[in-house]
């Protein structure tokens, strides 16, 4: 039908666009909502989710109780439902799409199902319904050789799968964690301050089955779920693992407190969940001989509240490469990520400091006429030179070059001017070979 | 042993500490090197007190140098501290750049902060970590967040902890504060070294302000890598004539610190 038809048949037709994007991210929002019945969530789209309920089903009240729980929780989400549980989840699926008639028990519903229900391309499924085989129950109860042979092994597997005979795992959105623990509370909590309680208090209980384990985490994800289905993150990281409740409820306070937004309880929070994803090995704490903490656990501890507060990209320290090129000689990684020192070389004695302590990126460009430079212009001031020391070749990386782009030489000087500033100028290409004008730069400054 | 009585018992000994701090201990300076220097200082530069640097903005360089080889004098880990505009203007830190004067990289530990309250901030939390050696707050102009309540702050964490602070201001006026002294450092030409090449890192050194001691005071002065200090102007130089020294293949692994040097 199109929309000229449909348009005739009713007048007052409300209409929108096809929104695919938007779609999607109204699935991955309930599917975000249904993470407080299980951990195991996968998203079908453009309309379906599974939820894998193994283990959790003691949480509430049995199968019964977990229905009126889904109900009631999706009632905001869609108007339309259609929930089933199976044993596969191939067989829920099958089950919520096409069952139709009611049935006494699972297997009786399954073999009920339309033969529509595997989900087979138009052709074969013509061609069964041609062979007589209208329902499930029929397929089954065929020898599955004959079948295989005409239809391809596909069927047979999708058959069983369905029918609850081969079990399948779910892909689930997110892994499972290595230690999760959660709070439930009958009368919504009204406010964040209790919300960041609770979560200390849990922090505790981790602490203890974290050390009864001998292991610690790096990374700790709290997910406060409202009782409108509103879901909120807040995850912490630290360079070094971590089991210390203190610490611990610290970091979330930091985290809570660079947000953007406060944390709005909406009309409440009613379930809690803070979660482990990874455990590494925490032996228990070392004590320096003088009676205090270990000095690289109390600079950790400081880095990891920094880099909560601010973003972990903005605290830094420098890794060496091995690279000839100054701009690539060394890396600023999070300090979050590196916990041991790294070796630097050794400058040569008697030699002045060869490179500059400050780089600029990108090189500044100047006005100098040719040769080692006599004088230069930089942002508007004009140094004259009284020392140089160069030229230090500094050539381009010939094995990554593309054929036609060839990478410039460098040139660089130490160049001091009578102030006594000291820079560090390239020439960006070498005259005549490579550039008929090349371009003059400055790289960085020296102490 | 549990944490509160660690605390308790850190505590007792700043409070030890500081009631016999009117005989200054053997720990609580360091010395620069530079004799007519320390001598001004009364023995060297106070430890876990507030230093302020000033310099003009286009000195970004050499007063950087300057700054990290102090912070490098007073030893430990170094937390440093900018705003991204003047990361961006000044140009980065570059680790083989303060490998090249002598500072191992690997004790740096970098933040790069939106804006200069940010940066106050996160230098108290720094001063509050006994652990570091040093809290460098590299700043440009005069921020409105930096005022005397907030260097009254920082000198005050930095006391109660005995972390060093070096608040090092970039075309900054000079303005009441905490601070124990203030310097003016510019660059200077330095010594020249064989076949007339820029050599070491040379400065003219002002103390304009000293707490509780006369001040003033202009020195020409450069940084001496192979001792670890800083000297007169041309004394750096002159080491690397004398003798036969074997070169040092660039790439040998860094060497254990020079323990500080201490006077008294």
């Amino acid at each position: 039908m199109t929309l000229a038809d449909a348009r005739a048949r009713v007048p007052e037709l409300a209409v929108a666009d096809a929104d695919p994007a938007a779609d999607r991210h109204w699935l991955e929002r309930i599917a975000d909502a249904c993470d407080r019945f299980t951990p195991l969530v996968e998203a079908e789209p453009p309309d379906g989710l599974v939820l894998d309920m193994s283990g959790c089903l003691h949480l509430f009240d049995g199968e019964a109780g977990l229905i009126v729980a889904v109900e009631a929780s999706m009632q905001r989400w869609a108007s339309e439902l259609r929930l089933a549980m199976a044993a596969t989840p191939e067989g829920a699926r099958a089950l919520a799409r096409f069952q139709s008639v009611p049935a006494r028990d699972e297997a009786a519903a399954l073999r009920r199902l339309p033969v529509a229900a595997l989900e087979l391309d138009a052709e074969a499924e013509r061609s069964l319904r041609r062979a007589g085989l209208k329902r499930l129950g029929d397929l089954a109860d065929r020898p599955s050789a004959p079948l295989a042979a005409r239809f391809g092994s596909a069927l047979i597997d999708r058959l069983d799968r369905v029918l609850g005979r081969s079990d399948s795992r779910i892909t689930p959105r997110r892994a499972l964690p290595a230690l999760m623990l959660e709070r439930r509370f009958a009368e919504p909590i009204a406010t964040a301050d209790i919300a960041m309680t609770v979560i200390g208090d849990l922090s505790g209980e981790a602490a203890t089955i974290l050390e009864e384990r001998r292991r610690g985490g790096r990374r700790f994800v709290a997910r406060l779920y409202r009782s409108d289905g509103h879901v909120i993150d807040l995850s912490v990281e630290s360079g070094l693992p971590l089991r210390d409740p203190a610490r611990i409820q610290r970091l979330f306070e930091e985290r809570v407190g660079a947000l953007a937004d406060p944390i709005d309880p909406g009309f409440g929070f009613d379930m809690i969940r803070l979660a482990v994803p990874h455990d590494e090995p925490l032996a228990a704490a070392q004590l320096a001989l003088e009676g205090g903490e270990a000095r690289e656990e109390v600079v950790a501890a400081l880095i990891d509240r920094l880099s909560t507060r601010v973003g972990r990209h903005r605290v830094r320290r420098f890794m060496p490469r091995d690279s000839h090129l100054p701009e690539q000689a060394s890396l600023a990684l999070p300090a979050i990520e590196l916990t041991s020192p790294a070796a630097w070389p050794e400058p040569q004695a008697g030699e002045p400091p060869l490179r500059p302590i400050h780089l600029f990126d990108p090189p500044q460009p100047v006005e100098v006429p040719d040769g080692p430079p006599q004088r230069f212009r930089w942002r508007r001031t004009l140094h004259e030179v009284a020392r140089t020391e160069g030229p230090e070749r500094i050539g381009a990386q010939w094995w990554r070059r593309v054929p036609d782009d060839p990478g410039l030489t460098r040139d660089y000087y130490r160049v001091e001017d009578v102030r006594g500033r000291r820079f560090w100028l390239f020439r960006h290409g070498l005259y005549g070979d490579e550039r008929a004008d090349p371009r003059w730069y400055v790289h960085g400054l020296f102490a | 042993m549990s944490e509160s009585l660690r605390l308790v018992q850190r505590r007792v000994a700043l409070i030890e500490r500081r009631r016999s701090s009117a005989i200054p201990q053997a720990q609580s300076f360091v010395t620069s090197g530079h004799l007519a220097i320390d001598q001004v200082l009364g023995g060297g530069l106070m430890l876990g007190r507030m230093h302020e640097v000033l310099a003009d903005r286009d000195n970004a360089g050499s007063v950087s140098g300057f700054a990290a080889l102090l912070a490098r004098l007073v030893g430990g880990e170094t937390l440093w501290l900018t705003e991204e505009a003047a990361w961006r203007q000044a140009g980065a830190l570059h680790p083989a750049g303060l490998a090249a004067i002598g500072i191992d990289p690997a004790r740096l530990i970098i933040g790069v902060l939106p804006d200069a309250a940010a940066v106050l901030r996160a230098a108290v939390d720094g001063l509050r970590c006994p652990a570091l050696g040093s809290v460098m707050i590299a700043l440009m102009g005069d921020p409105r967040a930096l005022d005397l309540t907030a260097s009254r702050r920082l000198a005050l964490a930095a006391e109660t902890h005995g972390v060093t602070a070096i608040l090092l201001r970039l075309g900054g006026q000079v303005a009441p504060n905490a601070a124990q002294t203030r310097w003016r450092v510019a660059a200077a030409p330095s010594a020249p070294m064989a076949a007339d090449v820029p050599g070491h890192p040379a400065w003219d050194i002002e103390l304009m302000r000293q707490r509780g001691r006369p001040d003033g005071g202009r020195w020409r002065a450069e940084w001496n890598r192979e001792q670890g200090r800083i000297c007169d102007w041309g004394e750096a130089g002159g080491t690397a004539l004398s003798g036969a020294v074997v070169p040092v293949p660039v790439d040998r692994p860094a060497a254990a610190r020079s323990p500080l040097r201490q006077a008294g």
